[in-house]
């Protein structure tokens, strides 16, 4: 499943904490795997204060996101903790808390539950219960998040809803290397803690030219991946790949739809949505996470609020449904993109 | 070898470094347990072992019966093919580490020259400072003027006590019953009580109840409600402190009750494991509101699982601020110096109600709460050894309490007659700036107050 490359629009977005431009970056070929490991190569290099830690980071990590970098930084920034989620996000929280860049990985995100308490009660309430007085801004959560073929119920999970019930915290969710680099390193520089979600479907599978710079994507920016006119089609992370294809097929059948990767989930970028739809009059939104209750019932909710009187049919979603993430039926699960496609032509015939 | 701490206490004894137990202590030992003894479990199984025991109790307890150390990777350990279960409980309790007696005496006389007098009395000026605020506190609670209030009564030596041994650089976690540690360090009356009331001089910004109290320039996180939350994140601080190369370490207190938190499992854990220079202190004061530790846990108390981390542990009399003050001095020393953490186990008693929510007459019997009021307080206790070595008269006494008393009425009209913070704090440090979705929420909730001003709050102002 290839994520389809698109620096020239990447290169728009691209501000740079260090000048940076389209022509003249060296780029390189990478995985998703290898963006994040050069987003924390830079975050540990650009900070002797930044520390990379969780369960089995040191050797590399599962998933081998971290490869080279206990080598490179040395065991004390870049190291193993016991195997407690709750124990790797209190402790984040206090490294952070002290000044420094906390680095937390949670090896899946269905495993984040045991520092949920932390991150709700703690992280995300740090700044605000102390006025101001103290912050763990410097905190950020990476976990693989989202399907994979066969991860059953705990290793397939997309938990972003329950965080976006979280004031206090950011929650992003790249679509490709070359945002994953831009978007992790502009979550380990935002001061305030942020759930860092990475499809880990994708880790492999996308590979783009990602400019080898030190550059961010601005968070809490959504971004247009293509123009349309008749429907808007809403979507984060490893969805954006299967959205993509059922927005060409779609134009095939003479439907222009105009698709926009949210990016950040909380705080959102309601203005891009808002205009898009303003112009399309129709709104899809799709997530792999079960429907009820899902990130999509709260655009859905807010889009019809502000853009009532455009409107031309309701608001649709695709999503997983409301079952827990099984084995054997995940093509049945799947919000694929037979289903977004339906979807597409029901909302434009409605 | 998992089973070693009788053994290390043993060679305390044998070394003359432990205080000798007096009547007293004895009495009180053997309420709890079984009086210590020397001779650690296993011993009483291989009589190869206990033969020399008397002459080398270390060498016995690590030549056991295999020479041949096995390969697991889990842990190095020799064979025995007799089979031993670890009971699942010592018969030797951890000894209880005691300065003071009950009447204020000092149990090591030669300890006297480590004294320090001023210290000895500004310590017990603040302790007898928590506990006139928290007696003015409560009653303002209880007459309606603050909405919540938790006392500290019976529990001043482990705050003051410790708070004298740390240095104003070491940054502190705490609970919710510790206001004494940042009294210590500077906070001043005045500034409890902007707390309490939530008023515009309140470094929180009226967002919390009352008594979570906080201060960046004391090096004292903001209190949250949530129990232990505060133990890992303690290890994580500590963590960065000894990167930082900084000469400090990181504190955090927590009650009986928060050591049944997997919070406290996975701070311990953490800090072995990463050699953090932390100090646990945990106030075990017998009670978690209504909760006996006989429901909270079926250990020897919390000491003892500081082993089982592998963390250097020790058991203090709370209610001896002498003790307190020496046990966590050189803690601190080892913590900061060794970069390992320690865990400190203060035995006290919580003589006032779990809150102002909580009437404790309920589960516990009142007689037990006055024994532990008129006749363990460790407030009196120290006064005794103050007075004792004409450190401290009555009269001294009395001018202290009156000055206290009115400067709490003072701090008391003060904090009430002030403004509460401007509404915009409610919507402000969320994030570090104000996201879109807040400022609309913001104006309209301006919208709707001034549409109806008169039911809202008229104190605090719409800036």
């Amino acid at each position: 499943m290839p994520i389809v490359n698109r620096l020239c629009r990447l290169g728009r977005q691209i501000y740079g904490r260090r000048t940076f431009s389209t022509q003249t970056a060296a780029m390189k070929r990478m995985n998703l795997v290898s963006a994040i490991n050069n987003a924390l190569q830079i975050a540990l290099e650009s900070n002797p204060r930044s520390y990379v830690f969780g369960e089995d980071v040191s050797f590399g990590g599962v998933f081998r996101c971290t490869t080279g970098l206990a080598d490179k930084f040395g065991k004390h920034r870049v190291f193993n903790t016991p195997l407690c989620e709750q124990g790797i996000v209190g402790f984040g929280i206090g490294l952070a808390a002290m000044g420094n860049i906390a680095i937390a990985e949670i090896q899946f995100a269905d495993y984040i539950y045991p520092a949920f308490d932390q991150i709700v009660n703690e992280a995300a309430k740090f700044r605000y219960r102390s006025g101001n007085q103290f912050n763990c801004g410097g905190l950020t959560i990476r976990t693989p998040y989202g399907a994979v073929g066969h991860g059953g119920h705990y290793h397939s999970q997309s938990p972003e809803a329950f965080f976006c019930h979280v004031p206090g915290i950011k929650v992003v969710i790249p679509r490709g290397p070359s945002q994953a680099k831009g978007l992790l390193l502009a979550s380990i520089w935002d001061p305030n803690p942020v759930v860092f979600f990475e499809p880990k479907w994708l880790y492999r599978q996308a590979v783009e030219n990602v400019p080898e710079d030190d550059y961010i994507l601005p968070l809490s920016q959504a971004e247009v991946i293509c123009t349309g006119t008749d429907l808007t089609v809403v979507g984060w992370g490893a969805q954006m790949a299967i959205l993509h294809q059922a927005c060409s097929e779609g134009r095939q059948a003479g439907i222009s739809c105009e698709l926009i990767d949210l990016q950040t989930l909380i705080p959102w970028d309601k203005e891009t949505i808002e205009a898009s739809v303003k112009k399309t009059g129709r709104l899809l939104v799709s997530h792999e996470a079960p429907i009820t209750g899902g990130f999509g019932a709260e655009i859905a909710a807010s889009i019809a609020e502000r853009c009532f009187l455009h409107l031309e049919a309701p608001v649709s979603r695709v999503c997983g449904l409301d079952t827990p993430f099984p084995l054997v039926f995940e093509p049945y699960y799947m919000p694929t993109k037979n289903k977004v496609l339906e979807a597409i032509k029901a909302s434009v015939r409605f | 070898m998992g089973w070693r701490l009788p053994l290390r206490t043993a060679l305390w004894t044998l070394r003359g470094k432990q205080p000798k137990a007096t009547a007293d202590m004895v009495r009180e030992l053997s309420h709890r347990r079984e009086v210590y003894s020397a001779v650690p479990c296993h011993l009483h199984i291989f009589p190869i072992l206990k033969r020399l025991q008397s002459s080398e109790p270390e060498r016995a307890c690590s030549q056991n019966m295999d020479e041949e150390m096995n390969d697991f990777m889990g842990r190095k350990v020799s064979y025995s093919s007799q089979m031993c279960f670890i009971p699942e409980e010592s018969t030797n309790s951890v000894p209880c580490y005691r300065l003071l007696s009950t009447h204020g005496d000092l149990l090591d006389p030669s300890s006297i020259n480590e004294l320090d007098k001023e210290l000895c009395i500004e310590m017990y000026r603040k302790m007898v400072t928590l506990q006139v605020m928290d007696t003015i506190f409560y009653d303002a609670q209880r007459q309606g003027r603050i909405s919540f209030y938790v006392t500290t009564i019976g529990e001043e030596a482990i705050n003051i006590g410790s708070a004298a041994a740390l240095n104003a650089t070491d940054v502190v976690f705490s609970q919710y019953r510790e206001p004494g540690v940042l009294m210590w360090r500077g906070f001043t009356l005045q500034q409890f009580a902007n707390q309490c009331y939530g008023n515009e001089y309140d470094l929180g910004k009226g967002r919390q109840m009352p008594v979570h109290y906080g201060s960046n320039e004391l090096n004292y996180l903001t209190v949250s409600s949530p129990i232990a939350t505060q133990v890992p994140q303690a290890v994580g601080a500590a963590y960065g402190l000894k990167m930082d190369k900084k000469d400090a370490c990181a504190v955090t207190y927590f009650g009986d009750g928060g050591t049944s938190e997997g919070d406290f499992h996975a701070g311990m854990n953490f800090a072995a494991v990463l050699g953090a220079p932390v100090l646990f202190i945990c106030r075990n004061n017998g009670w978690a509101i209504s909760t006996p530790t006989s429901e909270q846990f079926r250990s020897d108390g919390v000491a003892i699982k500081g082993q089982a981390y592998g963390v250097r542990s020790i058991r203090v009399d709370g209610n001896d601020a002498l003790a307190v003050y020496f046990a966590v001095k050189n803690a601190r020393k080892m913590a900061v110096e060794e970069f390992r953490p320690i865990l400190i186990e203060a035995l006290t008693y919580r003589v006032g109600h779990h809150s102002t929510s909580d009437d404790s007459s309920k589960y516990r019997s009142v007689d037990e709460i006055e024994y532990w009021r008129t006749r363990r307080d460790p407030v009196a206790r120290l006064r005794m050894f103050l007075q004792s070595n004409r450190w401290w008269d009555d009269e001294n006494e009395d001018l202290l309490r009156q000055d206290l008393r009115t400067q709490m009425m003072s701090v008391l009209h003060n904090a009430e007659s002030k403004k509460k913070p401007g509404l915009s704090n409610l919507f402000e440090d969320v994030y570090d700036v104000i996201p879109q979705n807040l400022k609309e929420q913001e104006q309209e909730t301006q919208a709707i107050v001034g549409k109806y001003p008169k039911d809202y709050p008229s104190d605090v102002p719409l800036d």
